[in-house]
């Protein structure tokens, strides 16, 4: 683990692998230290942004000591997402994956995911848990529109884009679930931590 | 109740943000010049989470439909209230139905206008600040709308007039290095704090876009993508730093090679296009 300054008012804790993330993402939501306002945990680190009644210092030596559990948070179902596969990558992931179509679908229902963190834009998660086989990179080339509540893969994530706008993700299908809702409390419907799964769509 | 008869080239409502949901994907955004609006509220007696009008070069005329008592604070802009010159950095006491106009900055880019009582508009997520990169938030301001007041006031403070500083000679702006410095090498924080860097045109309230000695990576491959803070210098591949603003992303995927500390931000967010910006690195 390592601590690196971002200003006066952030520390970014950098770690080995995104499992590590997800486990001292989850202890540091059951304990935050005190004067932090804001975490980002992200790929490989976690940013605390404080509110200057705290030390950087201080809040290394209350990370360094936190005890790292599971990363999955105990009991609850996952939050279903139902999806119709009609993307319009899901021929060209099938061919990076050496799968047919009908077997990237199969696969993407299987998996358990979690929300690793979120980014990009208000409510955009990043799921993991998905088949190491749909492991694609991005496209080539962004798309300048990408339609909201399109479900997508990049690299080890797989992602549903809450509102319309450019995004470089390969397209596999879309939900009818609404990602963000302001009138709903918190309004992303996957927030950092929690479970979900992809069922078909009725 | 405030009448927008002309809203200029960017007006925006503005008050503190929203902290404490980066979590969500959701910036903090508020002020750009946090320092000026704080002090606008303050001059007309307002809680420090009072909502106001963040105008970008100027253009904008309102009519006040009620009494009302405003101040003008941040980039100075010729100010007319009822036809005539009036004073910024200072409560000015508007009557029903005059017009208040604001002509274009001798310097600066953002002037802001606080009422007393605060814009009543409804908040988004606990602030009433549009987000312009995340689309939260108020829209953005246009002739005909209607502004609510809200009573969000203190008692107003025994001040004529607030004394403020004229127009910086040179932009200086401290930068704290890290958390990726180590990318650039020891050179190139050397470079940063060398020859001055130039404002872009295509700067906004996301970031201050720079142009000047590009930052070389002594290291290849990818940063994953991690979470960004507000005065971050972020540097992308072509070695032009982008200095993060008030509407930043949560995340990004450049290496970010300094921070600006939170005190010199304003100076940032009132730099124009073409002027220049020094670096000085620190430690402390």
């Amino acid at each position: 683990m390592r601590f690196l300054r971002a200003g006066e008012r952030g520390v970014l804790v950098e770690v080995d692998d995104l499992d590590t993330v997800l486990r001292l993402a989850a202890a540091l939501r059951e304990r935050v230290p005190d004067g932090v306002v804001d975490m980002v945990p992200a790929a490989r680190t976690v940013l605390l942004v404080h509110d200057g009644t705290t030390t950087g210092g201080r809040i290394a030596d209350h990370v360094a000591a936190i005890p790292l559990g599971s990363a999955v948070p105990a009991g609850g179902d996952p939050i279903e997402i139902p999806v119709t596969y009609d993307g319009a990558d899901l021929a060209e992931v099938g061919r990076q994956a050496g799968l047919s179509e009908g077997a990237v679908i199969e696969r993407h229902l299987a998996g358990e995911y979690l929300v690793a963190f979120s980014g990009f834009a208000p409510g955009f998660a990043y799921l993991v848990g998905a088949d190491p086989a749909l492991h694609v990179p991005r496209r080539d080339s962004p798309r300048t529109k990408v339609p909201a509540g399109s479900v997508a893969l990049a690299g080890e994530f797989t992602g549903v884009y809450p509102r319309e706008g450019p995004g470089g993700w390969q397209l596999i299908g879309h939900t009818s679930a609404r990602l963000w809702d302001l009138t709903r409390d918190p309004p992303a419907l996957l927030p950092p931590g929690a479970r979900a799964r992809f069922v078909p769509e009725k | 109740m405030i009448e927008v008869l002309a809203a200029g080239p960017l007006t925006t409502v503005q008050d503190i943000g929203r902290p404490g949901l980066a979590h969500l994907g959701v910036g903090t955004s508020g002020a750009a010049d946090r320092a000026a609006l704080a002090l606008a509220n303050r001059l007309v007696g307002n809680a420090e989470e009072a909502a106001g009008l963040e105008v970008t070069l100027g253009g904008l005329k309102l009519r006040m439909a009620t009494p009302a008592t405003v101040a003008i604070t941040g980039a100075p802009c010729p100010l007319r209230v009822r036809d005539r010159p009036a004073a910024l950095n200072s409560p000015v006491a508007v009557r029903a139905g005059e017009q208040v106009e604001m002509g274009p900055p001798a310097w600066g880019v953002r002037t802001y206008l606080a009422v007393r009582g605060g814009l009543a508009v409804d908040p988004v997520l606990g602030s009433r600040s549009t987000d312009l990169l995340a689309g939260l938030g108020p829209p953005v301001l246009a002739a005909g709308q209607r502004l609510p007041v809200g009573e969000l006031f203190d008692r107003l403070p025994i001040v004529d007039v607030a004394p403020v500083p004229g127009p910086p000679i040179a932009v200086v702006l401290r930068v704290l290095p890290g958390p990726r410095d180590d990318w650039f090498g020891p050179g190139g924080l050397r470079v940063l704090g060398g020859e001055p860097y130039l404002v872009a045109p295509d700067s906004d309230r996301v970031g201050l876009r720079l142009q000047g000695h590009p930052l070389e990576r002594v290291r290849d491959g990818e940063l994953p993508s991690e979470g960004m803070v507000e005065g971050a210098l972020q540097v992308p591949p072509d070695g032009q730093p982008v200095l993060l603003l008030a509407d930043h992303p949560v995340t990004g995927g450049y290496p970010v090679i300094g921070v600006v500390p939170p005190a010199d931000i304003p100076l940032a967010a009132q730099a124009r296009p073409g002027q220049g910006i020094r670096f000085r690195v620190v430690t402390g």
